[in-house]
């Protein structure tokens, strides 16, 4: 194993674990923001909107994220979108994340016992009265750890971004693969850092997780 | 608007899910402060008659009318919910599975609903809720979580809760019946106080001692029909309908 | 630049050998993974510790990395070391060891939840312990999971896509080609997602044909 070869070049692998990190968040609050609407739309009483919500999730999950990209990144200029690599990648995942996502929070809201619904609105309250008081603080609690899964796929596919030159961390690997033909420390670099951010998200997410469940 | 002479008026009430019907054209009044029991075998549509009641199911035909007002209203969406959360804030209802909130103490699932819909304040929610949770016993757990009561404890909260918005009329479905035998009299005690207070009530119960103690009146219903309706006395001891006999024959030897 | 579909019926023929392609090399990866998967759960955890830890460490670490990461290494590694195989070998090898990761642990969850009874149960008529794993306690945990491995192997079609990456002629490798001589990526790269949506419903509709069996031979 090439040490000296490896301390020469971590400095670039840092640098670049700081994009994978900035892409994860933007990913992340724009998955997030999808997901939601998402759910909203599933959950609709509007057939229309629900019918938009599942096709949403069906079309974005039926297909590899990596083509998405490319259809944005490459064909966007086409239809008039024009935006840089960083930009198609945030944009592109993140709406692929936001499928995945609309199923979770959907998931985690129709898990919640109908009873409670029910006694809410014998209450009086208004249905987003019962949604948001009742429901949702219920359901967020169930939410916490898949949308955690949710978010540790969503970091592993920001590697995708490679693809179309962003340069985050495996793009890195891969280009001082191309130049230094040592696939194995380049690797083992990368792979450290995704280790780390990948493991203390995970701690983030149990102990969030945690947290919500007291009581 | 209505000829109103009672205060809850059921008329020609009609429940269909697809074909199969589980309301038959069934009427029913109930006086103020009255009480009124439905028995009759599961599947005999009684829960679904009391949750016609406060529209949690729709009736298919017929109309619900509360103090001169009718509960189920055809309304264009926003104008319906808009009624039908002021007619429900006067109903309380009380669920078999009690469905108390568990994210909220006794406390906050009682003071829930006022403050949010009567704009109670902090100081007046909570006069509230100690004022209702101490009918029901339950002062001493007012700040405890559903997951730390026992079954009838929870209940009890259940009915502060419903209480807690001051309701003209209370409907009980089968309030005991996923009750400990041991648990259920605490609840029972609860029910009789509010009897004894005129609260008026429609109970859906399995019990038949404690529909014959307590209540006015008693309908057994079978396959979406009245069958027989009368003071309990007459209803339990000299049921005139050979579908009753056969009902109180199995159920009453079945209790003993 | 507007769209324009019209070119796409000539280059179908292109498009198609990439969509068998994409499904050999998914069948292939799917079926490594299925075994690989029964497998490394069984080193996981019946091995000797000395393999045992360092074996969950190495699987911890395809968890925690990028599948296109690994791909690069199983690629370029292969050929450091002097074995010079087709980029779709590699490919298929990368994808396939990827998900058996993932696939090892949904049935080592299993196994564990079947073990106790079961081994004792065969235990008692006189099973070895290796012979009572083979036959009674890993078909069933197998069977419990077959689900949630449906469900990795659609993951799996879809991240096909990525081994375009090292050069196989792919379904995705084939729409990029192909834009490469018409400059109309939107178009292409929409009919490869099609044809990928197609395949998807394809392989779902044959899990849930295989889900159905193993419920009924239950």
């Amino acid at each position: 194993m090439d040490i000296d070869l490896m301390l020469r070049v971590y400095p670039f692998f840092i640098e670049a674990a700081w994009v994978t990190i900035l892409l994860s968040v933007l990913t992340a609050i724009l998955g997030l923001t999808c997901g939601a609407l998402g759910a909203a739309a599933r959950l609709s009483r509007f057939a229309l909107i629900r019918f938009l919500g599942a096709a949403y999730v069906s079309v974005f999950r039926g297909t590899p994220a990596l083509i998405q990209l490319f259809i944005l990144y490459f064909g966007g200029p086409q239809i008039g979108i024009q935006l840089d690599a960083f930009e198609a990648g945030v944009i592109g995942l993140g709406i692929n994340a936001g499928a995945y996502m609309t199923e979770t929070i959907r998931g985690a809201i129709i898990s919640i016992d109908k009873g409670q619904r029910e006694a809410a609105r014998t209450l009086g309250l208004s249905q987003w009265q019962a949604m948001y008081k009742i429901i949702l603080p219920q359901a967020a609690r169930l939410m916490v750890r898949p949308l955690g899964v949710n978010l540790n796929m969503l970091i592993k596919a920001t590697a995708l971004v490679a693809a179309i030159s962003v340069i985050e961390l495996t793009y890195t690997a891969q280009r001082y693969i191309g130049s230094t033909y040592k696939p194995f420390e380049m690797f083992l670099l990368a792979g450290i850092l995704y280790m780390i951010i990948i493991y203390v998200t995970g701690r983030g997410v149990a102990w969030l997780d945690r947290k919500v469940q007291i009581n | 608007m209505t000829d109103q002479k009672h205060f809850v008026e059921i008329r020609h009430a009609q429940k269909a899910f697809g074909t199969l019907e589980v309301l038959k054209d069934i009427s029913l009044n109930v006086e103020r402060g009255q009480i009124v029991a439905i028995i009759g075998p599961s599947g005999s549509g009684k829960s679904t008659l009391l949750r016609a009641i406060n529209d949690l199911d729709p009736l298919t035909g017929g109309e619900i009318i509360l103090d001169g007002v009718q509960v189920n209203k055809t309304l264009p969406h926003r104008q319906y919910e808009k009624h039908i959360n002021e007619m429900r804030q006067q109903i309380g209802m009380v669920f078999q599975h009690f469905n108390l909130f568990p994210h909220m103490t006794a406390r906050e699932n009682v003071t829930m609903a006022p403050k949010m819909l009567k704009g109670l304040s902090k100081e007046e929610a909570d006069a509230l809720a100690v004022e209702q949770l101490d009918k029901v016993g339950m002062l001493e757990r007012i700040d405890y979580y559903p997951s730390r009561l026992s079954g009838g404890q929870k209940q009890r909260v259940a009915i502060a809760r419903a209480l807690a918005m001051k309701p003209k009329l209370m409907l009980f479905d089968e309030a005991t019946s996923a009750l400990d035998p041991e648990l259920v009299d605490e609840v029972n005690q609860v029910m009789k106080k509010l009897a004894e207070e005129h609260m008026t009530m429609i109970i859906v119960t399995h019990e038949m001692d404690f529909a014959a103690s307590v209540c006015d009146r008693v309908l057994f219903m079978d396959k979406g029909v009245v069958v027989e309706e009368g003071p309990p006395e007459v209803v339990f001891r000299n049921p005139t309908q050979e579908r009753t006999r056969e009902f109180l024959r199995k159920h009453l030897a079945g209790a003993k | 630049m507007g769209l324009d579909f019209s070119v796409v019926p000539q280059y179908l023929d292109i498009i198609l050998l990439g969509c068998a392609w994409t499904i050999g090399i998914t069948v292939a990866a799917a079926i490594l993974s299925f075994f690989g998967g029964i497998v490394f759960a069984v080193i996981a955890l019946y091995a000797p510790w000395i393999i045992r830890q360092p074996f969950r460490l190495i699987a911890w670490v395809f968890m925690s990395t990028p599948l296109l990461l690994q791909l690069f290494l199983i690629y370029f590694g292969l050929v450091q070391i002097g074995i010079d195989l087709p980029a779709f070998i590699a490919g298929i090898i990368g994808l396939g060891l990827h998900f058996a990761v993932y696939n090892s642990e949904l049935i080592q969850t299993a196994i564990l939840s079947v073990d106790k009874g079961q081994m004792e149960a065969a235990r008692t008529v006189g099973l070895s312990r290796s012979q009572a794993l083979r036959k009674v306690v890993i078909p069933q945990a197998v069977r419990a999971v077959i689900p949630p491995i449906g469900n990795n192997m659609i993951a799996l079609l879809k991240d096909s896509a990525l081994v375009s990456v090292i050069g196989v002629s792919e379904l995705t490798l084939s729409a990029q080609r192909v834009i490469g001589r018409t400059y109309r990526p939107f178009e292409f790269y929409l009919v490869a997602a099609a044809f990928y949506y197609v395949i998807n419903l394809g392989m779902e509709w044959v899990l849930r044909k295989i889900e159905r069996r193993i419920s009924i031979s239950r």
